[in-house]
Order: C-alpha cells, then sequence, then structure tokens
C-alpha cells in the first residue's frame, strides 16, 4: 500500500450554539490513497457537509472546537496559518464542489473566465489560464464556444460541469464533490457521472464524494465511509458496503433503498437520529438499532477489522461478528 | 394514449380527455408570444382505490398535470372529468366540493404548511372552510387523522408548529391534511424527494397502507423510477409534455419498450461496486423547448433508433404491442 495522499486523524469540529455545543464532526480518521474514490454516505444532518468544510478549513464564526491532524505529503495542514493554507491547500491541493454549485455560478460574468479566475489567482498566469480553463472544459464535456455565455443560458447540467471545471482547473491533488448531482434530472446525473469516472481514469485525482444518494455514489465509490450523527461507523471497500454491510446502520440503510432492477422488501429505520447538541454516552445509534445489548451504552471504538475495513460497534469487539 | 385506457377496478373515478394546458408567453406585456405547452395531449382513466404514478425529468409537465387534475390550472383544452362531471363546468361552490374530495400532498413539507399555525390550527382549517360546524367531531377527526399517519400520541403534536418536526413529521402532518376531508383521490407531487432515504420509504409505506385501507385512489408524481415499483399498479412515463408509454408497473419494469423509457432505466443504477467499472449510455442532448417542440415525435432528436422521413415528420399514435402496454412510437406500428 502506497502512502496516502490525504490523511485526517482525529478531526473535531464542533460549533457554539444557543443551546449548546454542536458535535458537527466528532472523532474523524480516515485515508485516501492516489487516484481513490472514497463516499462518505449518511443521512442530511450527520455531519457529511461540516466534515467537507472542515477538511478544507472553510469555517463559520462560532467555532467551538476544531482539532485533529489532516496530513498532506507529511505537512500537517492544521499547523499553517490561513494565509498559507489559502495560497498553498486550498484549490491548489484540494478543491472543491459545494452543494448546489450549479447556482451559485457569479450571473455578470462568462464562464469561461469564472474558470479561468483560480489559476489567475492562485499562479498568476494569466494567458495559460484561459488555455487551460478550455481544456477542462473539453475534458467537462462543455462545448468550448459556452465559455463566451453567461450561467443563465445555461442548462442545469452544463452548469454543474462548469462548477466541477472550475474545481479541476488547477489540476489538484484531491477533489470534494458536496452533492454533486443531487438536483439533477436522471440522464443528466449518469451523464455526470460518466464525466467523473472519465476524469479519475484519465488522471490521478482522487476524489471525496459526499452524498446521501446510495446508489449513484455506487458508480464512483472505490471505498464508503458511513456517518452517523457526527461520526464515522464504518469505513469498507465498496464491494462490502454495497453487498454485506457490516454496522447495524449500514445493514439498515442498504435494506431502505429502494431498487429498480430487483426485487426487494424495503425496510426502514424507526426513529430518529439523535439531536447534536447534549448527545448521550454510548454508541450513537443505540436507541434506533435492532441488535442493541448491555455493551451499547459505552462508547465502542473503532473496531479494526484488517484489509482497510474498520466498524465503530460493539458487535465486532473480537475482530468478527459475534 | 388511447381516449379508454381500461381502468383496472369497480368503475372510473377521474377521467382526463385531450388535456392540454398551455401557458401564455406574453410579449411587452400584451402581445402574444406564443406558449409553453406544459400538457399537450393527454388521456387516461383512474380508477377507485386505484394508485398510478407519473415518472419523468424536470419540466416534462407533470407536476402541470397535477394541477390541472386538482383544479388549480384550468385546461386550455380537453377536459377533467370527475365522477362523470366536468371540471371545467364546475361552479365555485362545486370546486369547492370538489377541492373537499382530493387532497393535495406537496413535494417541500416545509413550504406547504404554514408557518405561524400550530399542526392543530392547520389540520382545522379545512374542516372550517367546509363548515363542519360540530366542534367535538372536529377534534375527533384530527385525533383520527393523526393516529391514521401514525403522529401518536397526537397530543403530543397538536400545539407544535412546523418548525418544531422533523422533515418525516411535517411530510406526515400534510398528508394527513390532505386526508382529512375524506377524499376519494389523492395526488402526491414528489411526496418524498425532500427526505432522507430512511425516512423516505417510510413514508410511502404509510401512503401505500392507507391508499389500501381507504381505498383512496393516488396519483403519484415523482423523477424517481426505483420508487414507484413499490407504490403504484400502473405507471405512465412522460416525456415532453406527453405520456410515451403505459403499462402495469412489473410489466413496464419487465420490458421497457419506448427508447427514452429503456434510457431511463438504464441511467437509474441499483447500489452496486461494479458500477463503477463501467461508463453508462446515455443519449445525447437535452429534453426539447416546451415553447417549440420538434415536429414529430419529440424523442426523435436523441433517439438511437430514429426512422429518417417518419420519426421526424408524424407524431406516433399509441401502439399496443402488448396487452395494456401502450407506447407512443413508430417502431411497434
Amino acid at each position: 500500500m502506497d502512502k496516502p495522499i490525504l490523511n485526517v486523524e482525529n478531526l473535531y469540529l464542533h460549533f457554539r450554539a444557543t443551546k449548546g455545543i454542536v458535535q458537527a464532526v466528532d472523532d474523524v480518521s480516515f485515508d485516501l490513497q492516489r487516484n481513490e474514490a472514497i463516499v462518505f454516505l449518511g443521512e442530511s444532518g450527520c455531519g457529511k457537509t461540516t466534515l467537507a468544510k472542515a477538511i478544507l478549513r472553510l469555517l463559520p464564526r462560532n467555532v467551538h472546537k476544531y482539532t485533529g491532524k489532516v496530513y498532506m505529503d507529511d505537512t500537517n495542514l492544521m499547523e499553517l496559518d490561513d494565509e498559507r493554507f489559502r495560497r498553498e491547500v486550498r484549490w491548489v491541493k484540494m478543491s472543491m464542489v459545494p452543494q448546489a454549485a450549479m447556482n451559485s455560478l457569479n450571473p455578470v460574468i462568462r464562464v469561461g473566465d469564472q474558470v479561468a479566475e483560480p489559476t489567475e489567482a492562485h499562479f498568476g498566469l494569466k494567458k495559460e489560464a484561459l488555455a487551460q480553463a478550455r481544456e477542462v472544459f473539453q475534458r467537462v464535456g462543455v462545448p468550448v464556444d459556452f465559455m463566451s455565455r453567461y450561467a443563465f443560458e445555461l442548462s442545469g447540467g452544463m452548469r454543474q460541469r462548469v462548477a466541477i471545471a472550475m474545481a479541476l482547473v488547477t489540476s489538484p491533488d484531491v477533489v470534494i464533490l458536496d452533492e454533486p448531482t443531487s438536483a439533477l434530472d436522471v440522464l443528466t446525473q449518469a451523464n455526470i457521472m460518466n464525466v467523473l469516472k472519465r476524469i479519475k481514469k484519465e488522471t490521478e485525482t482522487s476524489f471525496i464524494l459526499i452524498t446521501h444518494d446510495i446508489s449513484t455514489s455506487s458508480e464512483l465509490a472505490d471505498r464508503v465511509a458511513g456517518m452517523y450523527a457526527g461520526q464515522i461507523i464504518e469505513l469498507n471497500d465498496a464491494e462490502h458496503f454495497f453487498s454485506t454491510p457490516l454496522h447495524p446502520y449500514s445493514q439498515k440503510l442498504m435494506a431502505s433503498v429502494p431498487t429498480l432492477h430487483q426485487t426487494k422488501k424495503l425496510e426502514f429505520i424507526p426513529g430518529q437520529p439523535p439531536s447534536l447538541i447534549n448527545l448521550l454516552p454510548g454508541c450513537r445509534f443505540a436507541p434506533r438499532c435492532p441488535s442493541k445489548f448491555e455493551k451499547c451504552a459505552q462508547d465502542p471504538p473503532l473496531i479494526d477489522m484488517g484489509e482497510r475495513r474498520k466498524v465503530k460497534c460493539w458487535l465486532y469487539a473480537n475482530g468478527k461478528e459475534k | 394514449m388511447p381516449a379508454n385506457t381500461p381502468s383496472p377496478n369497480n368503475g372510473t373515478l377521474l377521467s382526463i380527455q385531450n388535456l392540454h394546458t398551455w401557458f401564455e408567453l406574453r410579449k411587452w406585456g400584451f402581445g402574444r408570444a406564443g406558449y409553453v405547452r406544459a400538457v399537450d395531449g393527454v388521456n387516461f382513466d383512474l380508477g377507485y382505490g386505484e394508485a398510478i404514478a407519473f415518472v419523468g425529468e424536470s419540466g416534462c409537465g407533470k407536476s402541470t398535470l397535477a394541477k390541472t387534475m386538482l383544479g388549480i390550472h384550468r385546461p386550455t383544452k380537453g377536459d377533467v372529468i370527475f365522477q362523470g362531471k366536468k371540471l371545467n363546468a364546475f361552479s365555485s361552490q362545486e370546486m369547492q366540493w370538489y377541492h373537499s374530495q382530493v387532497g393535495y400532498v406537496q413535494q417541500d413539507p416545509y413550504g406547504a404548511l404554514p408557518p405561524f399555525m400550530n399542526v392543530h390550527r392547520i389540520l382545522s382549517e379545512p374542516l372550517l372552510i367546509n363548515k363542519v360546524a360540530d366542534k367535538d367531531e372536529r377534534e375527533q377527526r384530527i385525533r383520527d387523522v393523526m393516529t391514521e399517519v401514525k403522529m401518536t400520541p397526537p397530543d403530543d403534536f397538536l400545539q407544535k408548529f412546523p418548525h418544531m418536526l422533523s422533515g418525516g413529521q411535517q411530510q406526515r402532518v400534510v398528508i394527513a391534511r390532505s386526508m382529512i376531508m375524506r377524499p376519494k383521490l389523492i395526488v402526491a407531487d414528489e411526496p418524498v424527494s425532500m427526505l432522507d432515504a430512511s425516512v423516505r420509504v417510510e413514508i410511502l409505506m404509510l401512503l401505500r397502507a392507507l391508499q389500501q385501507s381507504h381505498n383512496l385512489a393516488v396519483s403519484y408524481i415523482t423523477h424517481d423510477l426505483s420508487t414507484v415499483r413499490y407504490f403504484s399498479e400502473r405507471i405512465f412515463v412522460m416525456y415532453a409534455a406527453r405520456i410515451v408509454e403505459t403499462a402495469p408497473v412489473d410489466d413496464l419494469l419487465r420490458e421497457h419498450l419506448h427508447p427514452y423509457t429503456q434510457a431511463l432505466m438504464l441511467a437509474i443504477p441499483d447500489p452496486d461496486a461494479k458500477n463503477a467499472l463501467t461508463l453508462k449510455e446515455v443519449p445525447p442532448g437535452e429534453p426539447p423547448s416546451l415553447i417549440n417542440p420538434p415536429p414529430g415525435c419529440r424523442f426523435h432528436p436523441r433517439c438511437p433508433h430514429v426512422i429518417k422521413g417518419l420519426c421526424d415528420t408524424q407524431e406516433p399514435p399509441a401502439f399496443e404491442p402488448r396487452p395494456k402496454h401502450f407506447v407512443e412510437c413508430w417502431l411497434y406500428k
């Protein structure tokens, strides 16, 4: 196994709110290899987007606790000051396609200029910037003559491609995609996933994909991280996660996905995820868990199952299922 | 579609005949600049207690069709016939009666619930409007309907405001509100697309259970083909303001005849790690503008099986290549 391109260790991001401390990202650790895609799956409010923002240090003002280690090329990014982080990491080594990116394009700047802007800002290359933008437009499948159009002249799928082009134009090592297809139509979704697959094949880029759409995520995933209430509860390779998940929550979640091509009996998870304020001790899924037992009153560790598979559940306390 | 697709159950509740809903485009405020043909020639019958589903991409006219069924939009041409009576000829009093006979479940539950009313007030409103004068009866019906949507005990929720409820609970309140006048038909426009995966199934199962226990007709409108199998008996695939394929759910999922349906089915993955290994085949281009749809079959500019000289000039009628399976495509003439 090569050295990972990104290594996150014990990352915490807590917010202050009027009712108390929101534990949005709570002790998250994972690593990412070069040219690998990891998918973060979870329900809304489980901290997926906050995790992405914590990695890229895009923080709101009410931060209560922001600790941990994020390694890239042996540097701990958490030790860099804000200016160095902006200059050397954000959009140079790591970029992000935010949620609903297609609606965040500037309406009064031509899309070509917008895509050229990161290169200009980070490398000071004025002439090359447009040439690079042209190249990346081709790569994401937007006709090059669209560069002189404005965002409102493009369809939703085209705008989403432009947003992806903006994240790719500086050739970063890691691209974070936050719900890249959630507001799009089925056929457009398939198109965007094709674009991402092709880019992954042709370049060395690694992807962090954040989504709640389990079926679509399987189009890109090499590995899957299941998130629940601010924590990673399972890290697994895609093959095992989609067929035989380990954690009871992942099992239930997979059973709730409607499938088109096979018939199966659908299940749902009764109850609701806990509030991230005033969390009770112990396993956070225990109140909804069908296989709950006495030990669940204590917080389970992330148990190593070998082959980079990990699960945060007492059922696997001996390294295999009870 | 043929005017009288037989409805399987006992009699026809709602019949849509040659329905067109067009929106006028204005130029400088009064000049006419054409029409957006959001629904352009739709026919179907819906039986008592039947669950049907409309599937299509955004902008194909499925929400406009729903709103025309609900009487929110007036049809430009054609008729909506409810229990043998034409909606167009309704007086405003009859329209009010009609609104008590059809329930509407909106897409975004938070947007559909007034933020300044508590659940009790939200559920009282339809009863007050429809002059259920007896206070005890109103209370009883509110409690009954809350139990039916599994928000128990009702007293825990009745005093709450929408923002105090989770997304799933809000959608239950919306369903309760649509049920409280004991309607015969519920039109659910993307009822679960704003909800999380685990809650989504729960709400769909709830709707299905209500549909079966009350012999309700439900028209379920969605862009998500994969949930349809668990919910409805017949499925209508819409493309560019027309229904291009209709069949009982299992038949359609087993054998999809229209090239557009085939493309849709191919594009929707089941969760499987093998998906990452192959590229998907997607028809090129985008759905046409409804102001100026292409002549002939509306899918022909994107269709891999296009027949030159036929598909691009003549609009295909509905063919019935298999029993009860209708498709608007020249391949099956």
